[in-house]
């Protein structure tokens, strides 16, 4: 009895871990996110889609002509940087003055568009990047470095971003459109390219984020489906458009599928995390930072 | 509102609709007309919620859930469909007030109740394929044969059939649409999609009609995958719940028009056509490519042609039949000089 006790505690202190491990990158989906719906006042439905792409860019680029991972995970997350101020020119920018669901269902079929281009262009095949990282062994746990590599770098991805919205002059005025879009105009911002700026910039969280995904989860056209509900359900329950809120629920998020996926399947884990999520909407509405009105 | 010459019009070309499969009995072209009588009940479903500014996107759950629940009932525990679409309908009316409720009650609108929906129709589908011990999981599931009495198992083996009931059950769909447009119901949900608050202080309970019209639309979008189940006897994940289906309901139901009865069932006939034609000319190769003209045509409808194709004809054919609503309007003009 005490023997499987013991074996109990470090499976779950290891699962506890992984769990912090995997918010990191949740939390990566969720500011970039919460970024453009907090600047453009969008969501980007097709956002996992755009890791999905970001992945198959990885992929392509590592395994077919032999660039080095460092080298190639730039220029990734460039493409989708590309790939995001595409999106909001071609898509969102007519719609701007449209009523807002509609900038949303014209996200969705992009969502369309890139799920078929990618099983079109690519096959429906599962492909892996074929870098297999160690294992850390610590004590009787186990941790992959692929998980820890991640999580550093969605650490520094935020830092990074942090202090761009802080210590720049763009990223002022990007903090001052998502608090008063038309009063900036008249200062003398030019909203559009700020827009611009911002689409690149949640482009590049969604290309960072590929790049550290690829590392665990093998690539197909519809990998975005098993993660993109998952950041939307994050965004909401921290409040969209909150930073530190979208922050702490990718955390309580990855714990919760953690915890759960050590109990049983891993798709428990998911309606675990979905069952929170409703109970949470009945407490806290508006997102867990929230203020009481 | 409905003058002797709509009605006769609706007469005869139900007349046709019903007459039609006893005179041209081709099994396939039979077989695409009753999944377009399916899916537009389905499509209908949707757009009686999206019509009025509540966007979902968790229809694809409430399908799934028809379909599932009525085909699990049926092999598992042997009820019959006559009692499993009942079961699987009120089961999908219960997760719709589950989650309404808090939406409503606690004023989650616009981008929030879409993500919310969103997260549900992918969790319905997470839970189907994690059950996968009784469900089949992605690998679909099939309802067992019935040995004895086919109208008590709802199994029919002629299409003629099959297109009669898909038939009614379209129609009662387009009657309950109908019922709506004409109800208080829709100036209070026509109020609401405009102005919440202004709504609530004119007396609109909104919580209770918002929750009344999701019922009503989950209820329906159950039966058709249930019918849907019931009609092609194989059943997966992916081609009853998840996203990928609730996205094809909105598309559809913007393509062929939010604001008209048939819109909806004009966006059937063009997506079913479109996914026909290409499967058809292409073969296996156009895996993939219906969908991609059906992402480019959505955008590029979104931008150009919110109203649907059906909606901007009829309002080509009768201009200044009624005041656009605010949302459906580019600029509102306060004066017009020289009118």
């Amino acid at each position: 009895m005490q023997a499987f006790l013991d074996i109990f505690d470090i499976y779950l202190l290891e699962a506890v871990i992984n769990g912090i491990l995997l918010g990191g990158v949740l939390a990566l989906l969720a500011l970039g996110l919460n970024l453009i719906f907090g600047v453009i006042d969008v969501t980007w439905i097709c956002y996992a889609e755009l890791v999905m792409i970001g992945m198959y860019a990885m992929y392509f680029m590592v395994q077919y002509y032999g660039i080095s991972y460092f080298l190639a995970a730039p220029l990734t997350i460039l493409l989708v940087a590309v790939l995001g101020a595409a999106l909001h020119y071609l898509v969102i920018a007519p719609l701007l003055t449209a009523p807002p669901i509609n900038q949303l269902l014209a996200t969705g079929g992009v969502l369309f568009v890139l799920q078929s281009f990618a099983t079109v262009a690519f096959g429906i095949d599962f492909r892996n990047l074929g870098i297999r990282l160690p294992v850390l062994a610590f004590g009787d746990m186990h941790f992959s470095y692929a998980r820890l590599l991640s999580f550093l770098a969605a650490l520094v991805g935020m830092v990074a971003v942090y202090l761009f919205m802080t210590r720049t002059f763009t990223g002022t005025a990007i903090r001052a459109i998502s608090q008063d879009r038309q009063i900036m105009a008249l200062m003398g911002v030019d909203t559009k390219r700020i827009y611009l700026i911002t689409s690149a910039i949640g482009g590049g969280l969604a290309g960072l984020a590929a790049c550290l995904l690829v590392l665990q989860y093998d690539v197909h056209p519809f990998v975005g489906l098993s993660f993109g509900p998952i950041t939307f359900l994050i965004c909401v329950l921290g409040g969209l458009g909150n930073f530190i809120g979208g922050f702490i629920a990718a955390f309580v998020f990855a714990e919760i599928i953690s915890l759960g996926g050590l109990f049983s399947d891993l798709e428990w884990g998911y309606v675990l995390a979905f069952g929170f999520f409703i109970v949470m909407m009945f407490i806290r509405p508006a997102g867990l930072l929230a203020r009481r009105r | 509102m409905m003058g002797p010459g709509r009605l006769a019009a609706w007469g005869i070309g139900l007349a046709a609709l019903v007459a039609l499969p006893f005179v041209y009995r081709d099994p396939y072209h039979l077989h695409i007309l009753v999944l377009i009588l399916i899916w537009s009940f389905a499509y209908t479903s949707w757009s009686m919620m999206g019509r009025f500014g509540l966007v979902s996107l968790g229809h694809g759950g409430f399908m799934g859930i028809g379909a599932y629940v009525t085909a699990l009932l049926w092999n598992h525990l042997g009820w019959s469909p006559w009692i499993g679409i009942p079961v699987s309908m009120v089961a999908a009316g219960a997760l719709a007030l589950i989650v309404g409720y808090p939406c409503f009650r606690f004023r989650i609108t616009g981008h929030y109740f879409v993500l919310v929906t969103l997260a549900l129709s992918g969790i319905v589908l997470q839970v189907i394929t994690a059950t996968r011990d009784y469900t089949g999981g992605s690998l679909g599931y099939t309802p067992n044969r019935a040995s004895g009495n086919k109208l008590l198992a709802l199994q029919f083996d002629d299409k003629i059939t099959w297109y009669l009931i898909a038939l009614g059950v379209w129609l009662f769909g387009i009657a309950v649409w109908h019922w709506v447009d004409r109800s208080m119901a829709r100036y209070a949900l026509e109020a609401i999609s405009e102005d919440e608050d202004a709504a609530a202080a004119a007396g609109v309970d909104v919580t209770a009609e918002k929750l009344k019209i999701t019922l009503l639309s989950a209820l329906m979008t159950a039966l058709a995958g249930a019918i849907y189940c019931q009609y092609q006897m194989f059943i997966t994940p992916d081609t009853v719940s998840g996203i990928a289906v609730s996205l094809q309901m909105v598309f559809a139901a913007i393509v062929g028009g939010l604001f008209v009865s048939l819109g909806p069932t004009f966006g059937a006939v063009i997506t079913i056509l479109l996914a026909e034609t290409l499967r058809i000319g292409f073969g296996t190769k156009a895996v993939g490519w219906d969908n991609l003209v059906y992402g480019v045509l959505l955008v590029l409808f979104i931008i150009f042609l919110p109203k649907g194709i059906l909606g901007s004809l009829l309002d080509r054919l009768k201009p200044q039949r009624k005041v656009p609503r605010a949302h459906e309007q580019e600029a509102v003009q306060i004066a017009r000089p020289g009118t």
